[in-house]
């Protein structure tokens, strides 16, 4: 914590210089997944079927279009915190653990665009079927 | 393991988990079965279920015929309401599970009688609300 003086203890940067960054984001992120999920849930649950016409119209909504791309932003984040954690935790070589978090950030931003511009495409331009 | 002298030592090793012989100096109970349940709904969610999340909203976006074909894998031996099923009790344990961190990391919830108490309910929690949202969903296509 810091270099001992207040200042420095105040900070509480620690030796990665980021504190517990890493750790609000996990949980400020778990609190909106579960906000989100279950608002997924609940509103597949509400649906009379599941035939692409619909699925079209329902996720050109915004009020279904938002959400879901708020929850790719809020999901993909959250497991990118946690998948470093596990990489963090097994592996113990320092090229593969630098190899595997390149992946998985490629992961995480790559599948949340893919996931988000989906969506946008539905929302923007319909889809015909 | 031995000292330079070739001795064996009774000085207790890093971590000190073994007692020799396989045996471990720790019981398995349920709070230890609940802190790897979060980690494996977690890590299944995210290498399972995300990508058939953007896979599904990615077949909608690419029009009906890709659609059909996700849909046809879904169909393909209840292959999807198995995986939705796991996915359902991943997420439900996962946030049970991680409810109980909330608690803990406000420093409660540690007495052995409550993290027990709660070791136990959350993984009994998630099988419920699991059963209840899928039989619904089962009750409603009747």
């Amino acid at each position: 914590m810091g270099s001992g003086t207040n200042i420095g203890r105040v900070r509480g940067l620690g030796s990665a210089q980021e504190g517990a960054h890493h750790w609000i984001v996990q949980r400020v992120t778990a609190i909106a997944n579960m906000l989100l999920v279950l608002w997924l849930i609940f509103s597949l649950m509400r649906l009379p079927n599941y035939e692409h016409e619909l699925m079209v119209e329902w996720l050109s909504s915004p009020l279904v279009a938002v959400p879901m791309m708020l929850m790719l932003v809020s999901i993909f984040w959250h497991l990118r915190l946690g998948l470093q954690v596990l990489i963090e935790d097994y592996i113990p070589d320092h090229g593969m653990k630098f190899a595997l978090i390149t992946l998985l950030n490629f992961f995480a931003v790559g599948g949340a665009a893919l996931g988000i511009f989906s969506v946008a495409k539905i929302a923007f331009t319909g889809v015909a079927a | 393991m031995t000292e330079m002298s070739g001795k064996p030592s009774n000085r207790p090793i890093s971590p000190h988990l073994s007692g020799g012989g396989g045996l471990l100096h720790y019981v398995w109970g349920p709070h230890m079965l609940v802190s790897i349940l979060h980690r494996i709904a977690g890590d299944g969610m995210a290498l399972v279920g995300m990508p058939l999340l953007v896979w599904w909203l990615y077949s909608i976006s690419a029009g009906a015929e890709s659609y059909e074909y996700f849909l046809s894998w879904f169909d393909f031996y209840y292959l999807g309401y198995v995986v939705l099923v796991g996915l359902t009790f991943a997420f439900f344990e996962h946030l049970f599970s991680g409810l109980r961190h909330f608690v803990m990391d406000a420093g409660a919830g540690y007495e052995l009688k409550t993290n027990k108490m709660w070791s136990i309910l959350v993984p009994f929690l998630a099988v419920i609300v699991t059963a209840a949202i899928w039989l619904s969903v089962a009750f409603q296509n009747l």
